[in-house]
Parts: C-alpha cells; sequence; structure tokens
C-alpha cells in the first residue's frame, strides 16, 4: 500500500516541526530551497531524515540529499521511494 | 565539608537566577551529578557538581539573583555527617542579599507613621514606577531614608521584569566579543584543504550503515582539529592574569546558533580521545540539548578552544572571534568543489576552507600555520580519524 | 593674548575697581576709608594716588549719608561705586538702599534710574564678632528692584564690577571676607564677566551641592572628598542671588536627583529655604531624597575661633550631610 502525495507532504511536514517547531509552513515558498528558508543546518536535516525513517519507513542515502532541496521536490522524491505507512508493521 | 558555590559559566557571566534543586539534604551525589538549574543570559544551565558527597544543606531559593562564585549549598564529604553541616550557620551575605546598614544618623526628624496603604516613596520613584509600571505596593525601602528610592524601583522593575532571552544574550555576546576584540591582538591564517578523500571515505562509510549511524561532515572536522591541537598545545587554553595556561584536554568548544537568533559554544570534552562513532553521538546530544535550552554548567564554563562551522550557510570562509580567555577560534566553511592542480593535472575537487584566529600574545604565525598544516595531513588520512 | 597670570582675591577687585574708573570717567568710588587708608581690606589701596581725590572718595562715618549720595549722584548719571565695610553696617543704610535705590524705577514709572553699585564685605571667619561676621545677603535677595551678585572666584572678583556698572539698576555685591586671600590664575586682560547664571564649577551625577561665595571653596573642597569615597557630587555656584538662575539648579537636580545647599545664612526665612522652595516647586517629581541644608547656626556668629568655627558650615559637615543624603 502506497502513501498519497498528501500523506507523504504531511509526514515530511511534521518531521521538520519537530525540528523546528516555530516554522511557519503558511509562508514557507514549496519551489524554493527549504533549509534556507527555515533555518536547517545539516545536523537538522539528518534528524529529520531520522525522524522520516522512523515514521515512514523511508531510506534517504546521502547521494541522495541533493534531490531534497525544495519542499515540493522532497515530497516528488519521496513519493518515489518505498515508504511504509505510518503504523504499518515493519517490513 | 565543601562549599559548592555558582560557578562562572563564561567570561561574560556575573551571575545567575536560581530555579530549582534536584537534590535533597541528604542525598548522595557523584561527580559530574546535575544537582540545580540556574537561568542565566545563555539559557536555563543545568549545573554539575565537581566533587562527590552528600548534600547536607540547601542554600539557594528558587528567584533569587546570585552572583558568581557565591555559595548555594554545603556538601558533606566522606565520613562526615551531613546533619552536623546541616546545622551550620552560614552567613547572612552568602544567604542573602546584604542587609542594609544601620543608618549613621536620621536625615530628617521621623516622620509620622504612614498611614496605612500609604507608601513613602520619594516622587522620583513614584514617577520611575509609574514609567516602568512597577507595583507600588511590592516595593521595599533599602537606603537611610526609610523611603522608596529610584534605586528601588529599578532593583525591582529588573527583578519583575521577564527576562529578556534574546536581549540578555546579545548583550552577552557583545560584552564577550567587545573584550576580546579590545584585549585581544588576533592573528589569522587561512588554507585550502583538499577535502575530497575525507569525504569520500565518510560517504562511503555512510552509505553502508543505517541513517542513525550516520556521521556529519562537521564531526569529522572536529575530531581532525582535536588531534590537531596535539602539535601545537598553545592554541589550547587560556591566556589569565598576564599568562598562558594550557588547558587539561582538548575541550572542543562548538559554537552552535540557537533557533531565533543567539550563539552558544558549549564543550566537547576530550574530542580527541573519543572514537569518530562516539564524538558524533556526543555532538548530537550537545546540539539537541543545545537547542532545548538544557546545557550543563561544565560544558559552559570549560571549552579550551572554539571551532565555528559556517559550511552549512555555504560561506567559503570564516575568520573568527576569539572567546576569551581561550586563544584561538579554528574557522571552518563550506567545501566547495574547485579547480586544483593535483600531480600537474586539473581535476575538480571539493576544498574546505580551514581559517585560524589566534592570540598573538600566546602563538605566532609559524606555530598557527603548524596547526593548519597538521590539520590537512589528517584530512588527507581520513582513517586516522576514526 | 599673554599668559594667565596668578592673582588674590582682593587684587582682582582691586583690577576690577581701576578697569570700571579708567573706563568710564563717570565711575568713582566712595566709602569710609577708601582713600588715604586704602581701603578697610585694602582693596583700593594705591586708587587714590593714581584716580585722585575726586574719583576716590572718603566718606564719613555715616553709612546712611554716603549709600543716599552715591544712589543721588547716580540719579544724576553718575555711575558711584560705594563700598560699605561690611554687611552689617549696610543696615545703617537700610532705608536708602531699600526705599530709594530698589524703589525709584518703579516709582518713577521708569523715568529715574539708579545705576549705583554697592559693594560691602559679607561672612564670618576672621573672628570680628557677631557686629562684623553675618550673611545678610539673603535678606537683600528678597528686596526686587535689586540686583544681588556675590563673586565667588578670582575670576568674577574681578569681571563682577564691571557687569554690574553697566547695569542701569542698582546692584549690590557681596564679597566673602574669607576668599580675600585665595589666589588664582586668570587672564591677564580684564574679561567681563555675564551676572545673569549659575555656574556647575564641578560635575556630578550623584548629588547637587549649590552654594555661593564663601561656601563655595569648602564645597567643592567637600566634593574632592566626596569623590574619593565613591560619591560624584556636582557644585553649583549660585554667582547671583537675585535673581536666581532656576534653570540651572533645576538641571543639576533633575540629573542628580538630590540637592543639598550649603549657605552660611541661617536657614530660618533664608536663602537656602527659598533655593528649596523653588526646587520643589519646578522639580518635585525629580526628588529621590528629601532635600537637605548645611548653613550657618543660629546664633550671632561668635568671637571665639572653635565657636566660629563650628557656627558656619565645614567641609567635614557637608561631606557626612552628602552622605547620608546619597545613601
Amino acid at each position: 500500500m502506497s502513501m498519497s502525495r498528501d500523506d507523504v507532504r504531511k509526514a515530511l511536514i511534521d518531521c521538520i516541526l519537530a525540528v523546528a517547531p516555530e516554522a511557519d509552513f503558511s509562508n514557507v515558498r514549496p519551489d524554493r530551497p527549504l533549509r534556507d528558508q527555515l533555518d536547517i543546518d545539516s545536523f537538522d536535516f539528518l534528524t529529520i531524515l531520522q525522524h522520516l525513517h522512523e515514521r515512514i519507513g523511508v531510506d534517504v542515502p546521502e547521494s541522495d540529499y541533493g534531490k531534497m532541496i525544495t519542499l515540493d521536490g522532497s515530497v516528488d522524491y519521496l513519493m518515489h521511494r518505498p515508504t511504509r505507512p505510518p503504523g504499518a508493521a515493519t517490513p | 565539608m565543601f562549599e559548592f558555590k555558582l560557578p562562572s559559566l563564561g567570561a561574560d557571566m556575573e551571575d545567575g537566577t536560581f530555579t530549582e534543586w534536584q537534590v535533597e539534604p541528604g542525598q548522595q551525589v557523584a561527580r559530574g551529578q546535575v544537582i540545580c538549574v540556574v537561568e542565566t543570559q545563555k539559557g536555563a544551565i543545568d549545573v554539575d557538581i565537581w566533587q562527590a558527597g552528600t548534600i547536607a544543606k540547601l542554600i539557594a531559593s528558587p528567584g533569587q539573583r546570585i552572583p558568581v562564585g557565591q555559595v548555594m549549598a554545603l556538601v558533606a564529604t566522606e565520613g562526615e555527617d551531613w546533619r552536623a553541616i546541616a546545622d551550620t550557620v552560614v552567613p547572612a551575605d552568602t544567604a542573602a542579599p546584604a542587609a542594609p546598614a544601620a543608618p549613621a544618623a536620621p536625615i530628617a526628624a521621623p516622620s509620622a507613621v504612614p498611614a496605612p496603604g500609604r507608601i513613602k516613596i520619594s516622587p522620583a520613584a513614584r514617577r520611575r514606577a509609574e514609567e516602568l509600571g512597577v507595583d507600588l505596593t511590592a516595593l521595599k525601602p533599602s537606603g537611610t531614608h526609610a523611603a522608596v528610592s529610584i534605586a528601588d524601583v529599578d532593583l525591582a522593575a529588573r527583578a519583575a521584569a521577564p527576562v529578556d532571552r534574546q536581549a540578555a544574550m546579545r548583550a552577552a555576546i557583545a560584552a564577550a566579543m567587545s573584550r576580546s576584540k579590545r584585549e585581544i591582538p588576533h592573528y589569522y591564517l587561512a588554507t585550502g584543504i583538499n577535502a575530497e578523500r575525507a569525504l569520500g571515505w565518510l560517504e562511503q562509510r555512510n552509505a553502508a550503515v543505517p541513517i542513525g549511524e550516520r556521521i556529519l561532515f562537521a564531526a569529522l572536522e572536529l575530531k581532525a582539529v582535536a588531534l590537531a591541537l596535539r602539535e601545537t598545545p598553545e592554541l589550547n587554553g587560556f591566556y589569565e592574569a598576564g599568562a598562558f595556561r594550557p588547558g587539561t584536554g582538548m575541550h572542543l568548544g562548538v559554537a552552535i546558533s540557537l533557533r531565533g537568533g543567539g550563539l552558544v559554544a558549549p564543550a566537547l570534552h576530550d574530542a580527541d580521545r573519543l572514537s569518530l562513532a562516539d564524538l558524533m553521538a556526543q555532538l548530537k546530544e550537545l546540539l539537541q540539548r543545545a537547542r532545548g535550552g538544557q546545557l550543563r554548567s561544565s560544558e559552559m564554563s570549560d571549552p579550551t578552544i572554539t571551532v565555528t562551522n559556517l559550511g552549512d550557510l555555504g560561506v567559503e570562509t570564516v575568520f573568527g572571534v576569539i572567546y576569551p580567555p581561550q586563544v584561538a577560534l579554528v574557522g571552518l566553511g563550506r567545501a566547495l568543489t574547485k579547480p586544483l592542480v593535483i600531480d600537474g593535472a586539473i581535476a575538480p575537487a571539493r576544498v574546505l576552507r580551514a581559517t585560524l584566529s589566534a592570540d598573538h600574545r600566546v602563538s605566532d604565525g609559524m606555530r598557527g600555520a603548524r596547526f593548519l598544516i597538521e590539520l590537512d595531513r589528517l584530512f588527507q588520512q581520513p582513517e586516522l580519524l576514526a | 593674548m599673554s599668559a594667565p597670570i596668578r592673582i588674590s582675591y582682593r587684587e582682582a577687585l582691586r583690577q576690577g575697581l581701576r578697569e570700571a574708573l579708567l573706563g568710564d570717567e563717570r565711575v568713582f568710588l566712595m566709602g569710609e576709608d577708601v582713600g588715604r587708608y586704602g581701603g578697610s581690606y585694602a582693596v583700593s589701596k594705591g586708587l587714590l594716588e593714581e584716580f585722585g581725590e575726586e574719583r576716590i572718595r572718603d566718606a564719613p562715618l555715616s553709612e546712611s549719608g554716603f549709600v543716599g549720595a552715591g544712589i543721588g549722584a547716580a540719579l544724576n548719571g553718575m555711575r558711584p561705586i560705594v563700598e560699605v565695610m561690611t554687611v552689617n553696617f549696610s543696615l545703617l543704610a537700610l532705608d536708602q538702599i531699600m526705599n530709594n535705590a530698589a524703589t525709584l524705577r518703579h516709582m518713577s514709572g521708569g523715568q529715574l534710574g539708579v545705576p549705583v553699585v554697592i559693594r560691602m564685605t559679607t561672612g564670618a571667619g576672621r573672628q570680628l564678632a557677631a557686629q562684623h561676621s553675618h550673611s545678610l545677603e539673603g535678606w537683600y535677595a528678597h528686596i526686587p528692584g535689586l540686583r544681588i551678585v556675590t563673586p565667588a572666584t578670582v575670576a568674577d572678583a574681578r569681571g563682577m564690577l564691571y557687569a554690574a556698572i553697566q547695569d542701569p539698576d542698582p546692584v549690590l555685591i557681596f564679597e566673602h571676607a574669607s576668599l580675600l586671600n585665595v589666589e588664582d590664575e586668570v587672564a591677564a586682560e580684564p574679561r567681563a564677566v555675564d551676572i545673569d547664571y549659575a555656574a556647575v564649577r564641578r560635575e556630578g551625577t550623584d548629588v547637587s551641592m549649590i552654594t555661593y561665595g564663601g561656601s563655595l571653596p569648602k564645597t567643592l573642597e567637600a566634593a574632592a572628598k566626596l569623590a574619593a569615597i565613591g560619591v560624584s557630587a556636582e557644585v553649583v555656584d549660585l554667582r547671583s542671588l537675585r535673581p536666581l538662575d532656576d534653570a540651572t539648579i533645576v538641571a543639576s537636580v533633575s540629573k542628580t536627583h538630590r540637592a543639598l545647599i550649603v549657605d552660611e545664612g541661617w536657614k530660618s526665612g533664608g536663602l537656602s529655604a527659598e533655593i528649596i522652595a523653588r526646587i520643589v516647586e519646578q522639580a518635585f517629581y525629580e526628588l529621590d531624597a528629601p532635600p537637605v541644608r548645611v548653613c550657618g547656626a543660629e546664633v550671632p556668629i561668635p568671637y571665639a575661633k572653635h565657636l566660629e568655627d563650628a557656627a558656619i558650615p565645614q567641609v567635614d559637615g557637608i561631606v557626612a550631610a552628602a552622605r547620608r543624603l546619597v545613601k
């Protein structure tokens, strides 16, 4: 069972909020680099990926970091990665 | 018995506001155990104790403003009866703000007892209280006039005002950096380091492990700095009272910018002796606690050198300002891909700009250069950094 | 311009007189012993020889007579300088000063001016006892129609007379006896000074010490001692007692929030009371403590040295009062 685009987007935003609770997504431009807009450094980014992994089972290798620059780009990328919906059993 | 005093958590710290005890009388404490929380300009700091013992008497109380060096608790050492120590009478000046001296002579004939509800307050103090929105009924006179003065109002206003953490931290940074630029004759060195080998090694390593075990390049950089410092101990320590005092270990102050502004640089202790995985784990914990406002006093007080890393922001080179009384600061930028001449051929390579700001009273450019060269050497042998 | 010179307060008064006499032929000096004797405090020594009997006139022992004559001469176009030996003796001429000099401008609807300058010695400190030692300038400062000035520095001693001569109305100059031998550096050429404003003689932030005349050196010494114990005292020299320079006083108190008045005169109904009244009227909300006075004891000035010292403000008393005030 794959996740809808909205599910993935929501999961990503939740993981970002866990690291940057003050982030205001109504002001985030989805087509602009996310890390600059939200002051996310490499440590925050790694933490976000860890949360994502725990939440939807997605594994983002370092070599793919370049595909997760903008919010829209990240969702596109994650849609094409094998994921596991929240709550589903770990494979 | 020994006195547990508020430690200085940085050159710019004068006092803190006591928040809470995490121990109680009779409790045994180990060296390094967090025993209380003190609010400072740098946030709430968990204060850890430097010596084991049994808590005998808690002196500081929540809300109290405590100068650095003031006794906060009495601790019994091994073999002592903490109950006996608990009966010790604490001198008033350590337990509470000094009581005002008795008036030398009355200024004016004592006036009739003020009517109940009537506050004896100087006209200027009353106006100041209105301006600052200070509640008049909360004011207490401290001088010989037995009336509330401007000084009393200002004191109450300071105590009542919610601490503007942001402004306080800005002020603390301003004080430390001004002192640095006033007192420390900085010299600056910079070099480009071919980081291709180190990055490649790390990428390979990270690709083979689960996400939770990935190591940030920043951690590798810190390890390299710590090891390089072994070559040049005069960059690692403090300049105090006209003399250099070497650090007792490589305690790297990791400059961490806080969300919403501000900066702290808590210590990563003995970074040269940590395995890369341990260093990463401790760095992670340090970052989390710094951003959550949960730093420990020992981390705040004893970094022996500061490392600032602006690579994440895309900055190529950073020349830092030394945090007194430290004597050096290492600046690391972003590894940018550049054309390098290697073995007579031009090849693309990621180049890291490393800089050193150092105190010329303690070291010279030759020694500073020695450090950067050693740093470069270590980056070329990343397996030494594991 | 030539280098500054070091002269005494007495010499400064003499130079001021010479300047006035040289600068305007309508000016003449009149008083008891000002000519042949050279002045009871030797201020006018040598002037008789230089300017002659027409302009340096010895007067009989009749204050009412010669002060009245000076007022008459002023009414008729002269610019008389009348010297009264001490402020106590001026009481004999009080009728002339109060009822004629101070009033004629007003009573004549502005037709008659009395441009007389009356100089007199004031204050204690020379063991001259209760009939020669009082500080009654505060009394005179009560009277509309008079201008009252109190040179407390060597420069003011030399320059205030010239400014007083220019005034179309009566000016009384009170010269404190204890200042006569004080020396200081002044410009070689006499310079006119204003007689309108008070002067801040020392800047400070903790307490305003407001004084004038003979108490200024003591107050400055007290300020120096206070500085040594961490109290920053501002010293205001009033210079003019009527009109008072309210603006300077209020500005200083608004800065320090504490006022201390040093006045050799008595407290009751005195000048110090007037100053405090004005501070309270104009700067009530600036006050952080009740104003304090260090004044002459409410006794006739004694003859005995130790009693005379105890009867007037001294440095240690000023320091102690200021310390209590700022606590």
